[in-house]
């Protein structure tokens, strides 16, 4: 029997992702940053993963609609929910924090959409703010981890990425020390993002996924405040093209048969 | 007492249909009626039709004129008054700048303040709509729409006797139920029409002047599309959705776009653009009119109510007549008692009706039409 495939694909606002998936694994995935023009990364990504066996492509994210080749428009919500539900069976929620919003997903015990909450109203709390905060203090954002080992979080009072900015630059100033800073950030997004994700009856483990995922220090202090356990995984970034590919298998196989 | 005629120059630059109103009114004045100028759902139309005034609601629902009222009025404020204001002060809606008068209620805490500024230039007349439809509040209202009436017969040197307001009673209540009758259409499973296309009648109608006309139009449009579904003219099966919540309109039109361009329809309107105003008829058999007005419009859900069962008696009844699927809670920026109430109608709707809900915080602007699109969407896909 000949191989297939289905093909994910995730426009989201910083990174554009792919995954390849065979109905068992991921059979090859890529990660490349969007550029001014979405639909051009859309492409390549595509391109990139784009083979003879490939049976249905599903794109998601942000950019979803920009990609011509795609069977199916899902969006972010939904895609999300089956990459993490797929990377682990016990999830019940999913706490996804992106380039430039905030989702938190509840999961019923078929591992369906059951409700969910989007900050997409302001980039506060999410991976641009991020990248904002350690452009100021001069930091590279692969090392942040170790960066704010042992360091003593800062209180901070400003949400706003605008006037963090500015709060950061005073406190520099006053003589703080960058990775004091740099963790009061850490907690002051934690704060916000756990509070906003009680709203709703979160019961389970708690996937985090999107870019921020793959800091240890995040998913830790999370857990503190959400005194929820919470887990992630090496291929976390990956979870809504991992859910598209999953969802466009699925619906391939179904559409061979019938 | 001075008639407005005068037809600013700005009005050219306006849409034909807005401009069709628009010359509608001022024939309106051209042959003597006053115009009264409204706001709100709880207004008693009827007391003003009885003194020959015809009734029209004043423009509040495009983002245009926000830049302007934020000169005056803070930004953090909901975007309806801040329109309507806006509306008033450069007089690029022609209700306003017609209306005799403008009459408006101590609703919410953002409105009861805008209207004083608005009286500063404009005819304003406010009624005093208690905050609960308690026995007190109900004799409250009563006394304010008798109140109402006296001033009106001062203003417009006229009589206004108990035989018009029951003539009135009776033609908004036909008008009522013409509506009603056309909105229950959408209980039909699967929808007639898309919810987009029966909001623009439910909207269009209170621009209609000629009440006699605009129900024989509603009526006959209902026969049509009843005739069209039994010749088997319907969508075909989408989840049905009902959007509870502030008034929508115009600008928000756009939340009714997203559930139906991602596949969704909407069934039915729990607002005051939709059944609030239409719902309940006035008792036509009480002979104490003001009592029979009274007891019906202070009866209308609105969140400026404490409590206020009768939006979740209501919401509850339509979810079950219209087979709703899923129920959408528009809320406006800023708009305080709907934002607060939104945690209690999702409880109403989860736990006791058993179906999902969602929660939409959104102003005049088109900036979040794409985060829309995706909530909307997924929201969609979830059912």
């Amino acid at each position: 029997m000949n191989k297939k495939y289905g093909l994910g694909i995730d426009s989201g606002s910083t990174m554009t992702k792919g995954v390849l998936f065979d109905g068992e694994k991921i059979v090859k995935s890529v990660i490349l940053p969007t550029s001014a023009n979405p639909a051009k990364s859309l492409e390549q990504v595509y391109k990139s993963l784009f083979c003879q066996d490939v049976i249905f492509t599903v794109s998601t994210g942000y950019g979803r609609d920009l990609l011509q080749e795609a069977d199916q428009k899902i969006t972010e919500i939904t895609c999300h929910a089956k990459g993490a539900s797929f990377l682990d069976q016990d999830v019940r929620a999913v706490i996804d924090i992106g380039g430039q919003d905030c989702k938190v997903i509840l999961l019923d015990r078929f591992l369906n959409v059951n409700d969910f909450l989007m900050n997409d109203k302001c980039a506060a709390g999410t991976g641009r703010f991020i990248e904002m905060m350690l452009r100021t203090l001069e930091q590279n954002p692969e090392n942040l981890d170790s960066f704010v080992q042992g360091a003593v979080p800062v209180q901070m009072t400003s949400m706003c990425t605008v006037f963090a900015e500015s709060e950061m630059v005073s406190l520099l100033a006053k003589g703080e020390k960058p990775e004091n800073i740099a963790f009061g950030m850490i907690h002051s997004i934690c704060k916000r993002t756990a509070n906003f994700a009680l709203k709703l009856p979160i019961e389970g483990k708690v996937f985090f996924s999107g870019g921020l995922a793959r800091y240890e220090i995040f998913k830790k202090t999370l857990e503190e405040y959400l005194q929820i356990p919470v887990v992630s995984n090496e291929n976390a970034q990956l979870a809504g093209a991992i859910g598209a590919a999953v969802l466009a298998y699925k619906k391939g196989s179904g559409r061979q048969k019938s | 007492m001075k008639v407005i005629k005068d037809l600013p120059a700005v009005f050219d630059e306006f849409a034909e249909q807005r401009k069709n109103s628009f010359l509608a009114v001022k024939k309106i004045k051209e042959n003597g009626s006053p115009v009264v100028g409204v706001f709100c759902t709880y207004f008693p139309q009827e007391i003003a039709m009885a003194a020959g005034a015809t009734v029209v609601g004043l423009c509040s629902m495009s983002d245009e004129t926000v830049g302007e009222a934020e000169k005056t009025l803070p930004r953090n404020l909901c975007p309806l008054i801040k329109s309507s204001y806006g509306f008033a002060k450069t007089d690029k809606c022609p209700f306003f700048y017609f209306s005799d008068l403008i009459v408006g209620e101590t609703t919410c805490d953002g409105k009861k303040k805008m209207y004083e500024y608005l009286g500063e230039f404009k005819p304003v007349y406010v009624m005093e709509l208690p905050n609960s439809q308690s026995e007190s509040g109900k004799k409250l209202w009563k006394e304010e729409i008798i109140r109402f009436k006296e001033y009106l017969e001062e203003k417009f040197e006229t009589t206004i006797t108990e035989d018009a307001i029951k003539d009135a009673i009776v033609l908004r209540n036909e008008e009522r139920q013409a509506l009603k009758d056309l909105s229950y259409l959408m209980a039909n499973e699967p929808a007639p029409m898309l919810g987009q296309d029966i909001f623009k009648v439910l909207y269009g109608a209170g621009y209609k002047f000629d009440k006699r006309e605009s129900i024989d139009q509603i009526k006959a449009v209902t026969e049509t599309i009843k005739k069209d579904y039994a010749e088997g003219k319907m969508l075909e099966h989408r989840p049905r959705i009902l959007i509870t919540g502030c008034p929508l309109g115009g600008a928000t039109e756009k939340v009714i776009k997203a559930i139906e361009d991602n596949g969704g329809v909407v069934v039915g309107f729990e607002n005051c653009s939709g059944m609030k105003s239409i719902d309940e008829m006035v008792d036509e058999t009480n002979p104490d009119v003001y009592q029979a007005l009274a007891d019906r419009y202070l009866n209308i859900g609105c969140s400026c109510m404490t409590p206020n069962p009768n939006r979740y008696k209501l919401l509850g009844r339509m979810i079950d007549e219209f087979q709703a699927d899923a129920v959408v809670d528009m809320v406006l920026q800023a708009c305080h008692t709907y934002n607060v109430e939104s945690f209690g109608i999702k409880r109403f709707v989860n736990e006791e009706k058993g179906i999902p809900y969602m929660s939409i915080e959104t102003d005049y602007s088109q900036a979040d039409v794409g985060q829309l699109n995706t909530r909307m969407a997924a929201f969609v896909e979830m059912l």
